[in-house]
């Protein structure tokens, strides 16, 4: 179904817990340059899709396809050193460490021989600044800053810009807008249509149609552990991916519903049911 | 407060490169460790000007505070590494006593040549602290738990063995003289263990804050599942950090028998006090993450000072207590103050 030959692809994966079934038979492929919106409501089985591809689980059944072979991860540490970077909701970085230490986190430059060798702070500073600027963030200046007086759209920026840098192919953004206000949100938008740019393959995890419809090349519905959509940009409304989501439900019908509630029970919404 | 911070974040830009290289005094600043070195100096000024006149600053008065410190830093320095990385070590108070025993048993009893001694107490160290540490990786148990387990376990551990091996809960022992000059000796008043604390100062500053591994350490406290992700061995590295914990304090217990020519098997858990509240004092913060080595440092000679020197000045010695909780108080306030000022730092730069 893409033009572009696919980084990563998934065959009939399906994932289950004892008796319970969490995914079903699911096939997804993304290709470089390509953004794949993961779009589901809590509980859709997305936690668990990121975390096998991840390499956190193993497939039950169903194969894993990276360039075109087969393959399987054995750690999240295997899945990243085949370049698969994983980015979670709140940026997977240490908020009293500076941008520089959390930058290179795990993978330090280092100066002098032997056992004396020491954090090169200056360079792992510097590069971690050019990289942060190129993709946009403009106002992270000095290296030496800690993160937690960054914003979450910034930290955000920081943990991506640490994955392009380190050679990630596959970058799989965890709600990465979930927590953030609409400037910020914006922001990170921005760095996912950087990351595309650069060649990457996105995997693009969000329940805001609105995010995914902005830089989503590729969208998959996933609902109660399968996929119940697969469609291309500009295949579908948003209204109608909202109603996907809602799981067939139309979102339309529901509104209607909830303003005939509030005229006849003076403007005041139905109390969720408990 | 925003205002100076502002001018010194602006006024450090340009030079970043050579900042980076150098001493900054606006980083120190928003260090940890300035807290400690504040609360050093005051605690320090206050007992000279109530001491000067019963010997607080003359060398036996010097000298009494500085190597109790000594004992207490070698142990406190790796807890401090343990609270950065988010753990708690207090089985430190039997650790000791059974490093000091080892020795004693090992070396005194036993006729064994001293290194052996030393050698099999590090070894008793290193077997608690991996203990420690695999418990600590394996199960969700606290490790406050875990080593408090292990404490009451080594304290009766230590107490059946002495009574098994050589009928007696005390030990002395004579280490012959070249390993009583070098581990027990005494330069000016200043026992040998402080200048192997201040060795160990050294290593352990620069396996913290300059070489690759030191960001680990924080890491873990930060973040330990985003520090997993990182690739970073969280569980071997929390493992050897409970070995090196554990280590130190048998260390310190070697060399306490070799310096003071006894051992005794009680538990010592004044000491498991003593650490944590150096540490807390020192600036580490008890959630983890933030903290320094210089800061311990500090923590350390300012408790020692309250508790040891009370005596050379005209402070009641009964108040030195009194002042460790205030001091300690104090210190877990301003350590939320310093936190905040190093992360909103850069905040108010950005506008």
């Amino acid at each position: 179904m893409s033009d572009k030959k696919p980084v990563l692809e998934l065959r009939k994966v399906d994932k289950s817990f004892g008796p319970i079934d969490v995914l079903h038979e699911i096939s997804l492929k993304v290709g470089e340059g390509e953004v794949l919106c993961l779009l589901g409501d809590n509980g859709a089985g997305k936690s668990t899709l990121i975390k096998t591809l991840a390499g956190v689980h193993q497939p039950t059944r169903g194969e894993i396809l990276m360039d075109g072979t087969p393959t399987s991860f054995s750690s999240p540490r295997d899945a990243q050193g085949r370049g698969i970077a994983t980015v979670h909701q709140f940026g997977g970085t240490y908020p009293l460490m500076s941008v520089g230490r959390n930058f290179f986190m795990g993978m330090e430059p280092t100066k002098g021989v032997g056992p004396f060798k020491v954090f090169d702070r200056a360079k792992a500073n510097r590069i971690a600044v050019e990289e942060v600027q190129k993709m946009g963030i403009t106002r992270i200046t000095d290296g030496d800053r800690l993160v937690g007086g960054l914003s979450g759209g910034e930290r955000q920026s920081l943990a991506i810009a640490r994955a392009v840098y380190f050679g990630a192919r596959v970058l799989i953004l965890d709600e990465p807008t979930a927590a953030l206000g609409v400037k910020q949100a914006a922001h990170v938008l921005r760095i996912v249509n950087e990351a595309k740019k650069r060649g990457l393959a996105v995997i693009f995890i969000t329940h805001q149609v609105m995010h995914a419809m902005a830089v989503g090349d590729h969208f998959a519905v996933l609902i109660r552990g399968a996929i119940a959509a697969d469609f291309r940009k500009g295949d579908k409304t948003r209204e109608e991916i909202a109603d996907l989501m809602a799981g067939g439900e139309s979102m339309a019908d529901l509104e209607a519903n909830i303003e005939g509630y509030m005229e006849t029970h003076d403007g005041h919404p139905p109390q969720p049911a408990a | 407060m925003t205002d100076t911070s502002s001018t010194t974040g602006s006024g450090e830009t340009p030079k970043a490169e050579e900042m980076s290289a150098g001493f900054s005094f606006g980083d120190f600043l928003r260090s940890p460790a300035a807290g400690a070195l504040m609360g050093f100096v005051v605690v320090f000024c206050v007992f000279a000007i109530f001491g000067f006149s019963r010997n607080f600053l003359s060398i036996p008065g010097v000298t009494t505070w500085v190597n109790f410190a000594s004992l207490v830093g070698i142990i406190a320095i790796p807890v401090g590494f343990l609270m950065i990385a988010g753990e708690l070590d207090i089985s430190t108070g039997a650790v000791l006593p059974a490093g000091a025993m080892t020795v004693a048993i090992v070396s005194g009893h036993y006729d064994l040549p001293v290194l052996v001694g030393i050698l099999a107490a590090l070894s008793v160290g290193a077997l608690v602290g991996f203990i420690n540490g695999f418990i600590v990786t394996r199960t969700e148990v606290p490790s406050f738990i875990v080593t408090l387990a292990t404490l009451f376990a080594v304290a009766g551990l230590t107490l059946y063995l002495s009574i098994l091996f050589i009928n007696n809960t005390n030990s002395f022992y004579h280490a012959p003289d070249w390993a009583k000059s070098l581990f027990g000796g005494k330069v000016y008043g200043f026992n040998s263990s402080v200048f192997w604390w201040l060795a160990l100062v050294a290593a352990f500053y620069f396996f913290l804050h300059k070489s690759p591994k030191g960001s680990w350490v924080f890491a873990l406290g930060g973040d330990q599942e985003s520090a997993r992700n990182a690739g970073i061995p969280v569980r071997k590295l929390k493992i050897s950090l409970f070995m090196l914990c554990s280590t130190c304090a048998a260390f310190a217990g070697a060399l306490q028998v070799i310096t003071f020519n006894s051992a005794t098997s009680q538990a010592n858990f004044g000491l498991i006090f003593n650490t944590i509240i150096s540490v807390v004092v020192g600036g580490v913060l008890l959630t983890g993450g933030f903290g320094t080595v210089m800061g311990i440092v500090f923590g350390v000679l300012t408790l020692s000072i309250v508790t040891q020197a009370i005596g050379f000045t005209e402070i009641d010695r009964n108040l030195s207590f009194l002042i460790i909780g205030v001091m300690l108080l104090i210190a877990v306030l301003m350590n939320d103050t310093f936190r905040n000022l190093a992360t909103s730092w850069s905040t108010s730069k950005k506008k």
